[in-house]
């Protein structure tokens, strides 16, 4: 223990300091031009999910077109603005793996919603005849 | 008795990749994530926890849509606004997404003129990106006063179901929340850039770590996830 204490003398923990400075450097550096494809592209993403609004599509097309854009836009800003790309494979999965889960809460969401739309329709009568507009 | 090898990098192993990389970094008796400082891989593990929470918001907000036997509003027409005698619909919000793209495009050129150790840039970008910032935050209260006038509650509005008040309040108002702390904490590192602190290693408040250029990435990670949101926020609540 001692000589761990040892290590963290203010020379070396300095030295360390500018090793792991000088090292991260190198490693997130990246030539400008990709941010400004980037956010070029998340520029024609954005618009083209507010035109699938604009032009009124419906139905599966829609949903189809809104999710596609709204992963890829998320998608770019996780991997290249954040710089996930060039991260280690053991950060990258620590972070993007739990999400997963999600899927298990938004299924059991859409379970109950739909459980709790059919018992209203039975028990409240003709009021809820008429179904929701998703 | 064989000499081990000697290595060309001073002792230090080059680190495997791939799965056998995941693996070794797991199990080495030093820190899990090399190649990223602390506050960087905790900044992470916060965003973590963070999704979480937005995402229980969203799900949420998708189970009371779903069980609703009422009509829900029409987010294309509420969120509409007549500009010169048109309605258009939903352009405040597709103003509100492209600023929030740009200032993410912003954050993202401080991190990097951050690294060159160019302060001025630095700072000028780092106070463009709380600028973009501040004006989203304008721009969304202007659209909940709107609201408010044309009778929106958390209980009901006008329009039909009365969860999409509740709905609208909770996830908006909580994303706000965080583009407002963002804002306040950009201001806080581009001051600290424009000292130099960051060149100096001056410890910032609240630690007696030394400052250094890592903490605007820090930063920019934080940012990027508040634009992030705002990317499922406009696709599930508003383009539904």
């Amino acid at each position: 223990m001692e000589h761990a204490e040892g290590q963290h003398d203010p020379a070396t923990g300095h030295q360390h300091a500018v090793a792991v400075a000088q090292h991260h450097e190198v490693g997130q550096q990246h030539p400008l031009g990709i941010y400004f494809k980037i956010w070029g592209l998340l520029f024609v993403l954005s618009t083209a999910s507010y035109l699938v609004d604009y032009f009124h599509l419906q139905g599966y097309l829609r949903w189809f077109l809104i999710i596609t854009f709204m992963l890829l836009k998320a998608g770019l800003i996780v991997a290249i603005f954040m710089h996930m790309l060039w991260e280690r494979l053991a950060l990258m999965y620590a972070i993007l793996v739990p999400p997963l889960l999600l899927l298990v809460l938004l299924w059991i969401g859409a379970v109950e919603g739909d459980h709790t739309f059919f018992t209203r329709g039975t028990f409240f009568g003709t009021a809820a005849e008429a179904p929701a507009k998703h | 008795m064989t000499q081990p090898a000697p290595t060309s990098a001073g002792g230090a192993l080059p680190l495997p990749e791939g799965l056998q990389g995941i693996v070794s970094d797991w199990s080495s008796d030093q820190r899990a994530f090399k190649n990223v400082p602390w506050g960087k891989a905790m900044m992470w593990i916060f965003l973590l926890s963070d999704t979480f929470i937005f995402s229980s918001f969203l799900i949420s907000y998708m189970t009371v849509r779903i069980s609703t036997t009422v009509p829900w509003p029409n987010p294309s027409e509420v969120f509409s606004l007549t500009i010169g005698g048109h309605k258009i619909p939903l352009i405040l919000i597709a103003i509100m997404t492209f600023i929030l793209i740009s200032s993410s495009g912003t954050m993202a050129l401080a991190v990097n003129y951050g690294y060159r150790k160019d302060r001025v840039k630095t700072f000028w970008l780092l106070l463009a990106t709380a600028a973009l910032g501040a004006s989203f935050v304008g721009m969304q209260a202007f659209e909940w006063t709107k609201l408010i006038v044309e009778g929106v509650r958390p209980w009901g509005n006008p329009w039909g179901a009365p969860q999409f008040g509740s709905s609208f309040f909770m996830i908006t108002g909580f994303h706000g929340t965080h583009v407002s702390i963002g804002v306040i904490f950009l201001i806080i590192v581009a001051i600290k850039v424009l000292r130099g602190d960051l060149d100096h290693q001056r410890p910032g408040f609240m630690t007696g770590r030394k400052g250094n250029y890592e903490i605007v990435e820090t930063m920019g990670l934080y940012w990027h996830f508040v634009d992030l949101v705002w990317v499922f926020i406009f696709a599930v609540f508003y383009l539904w």
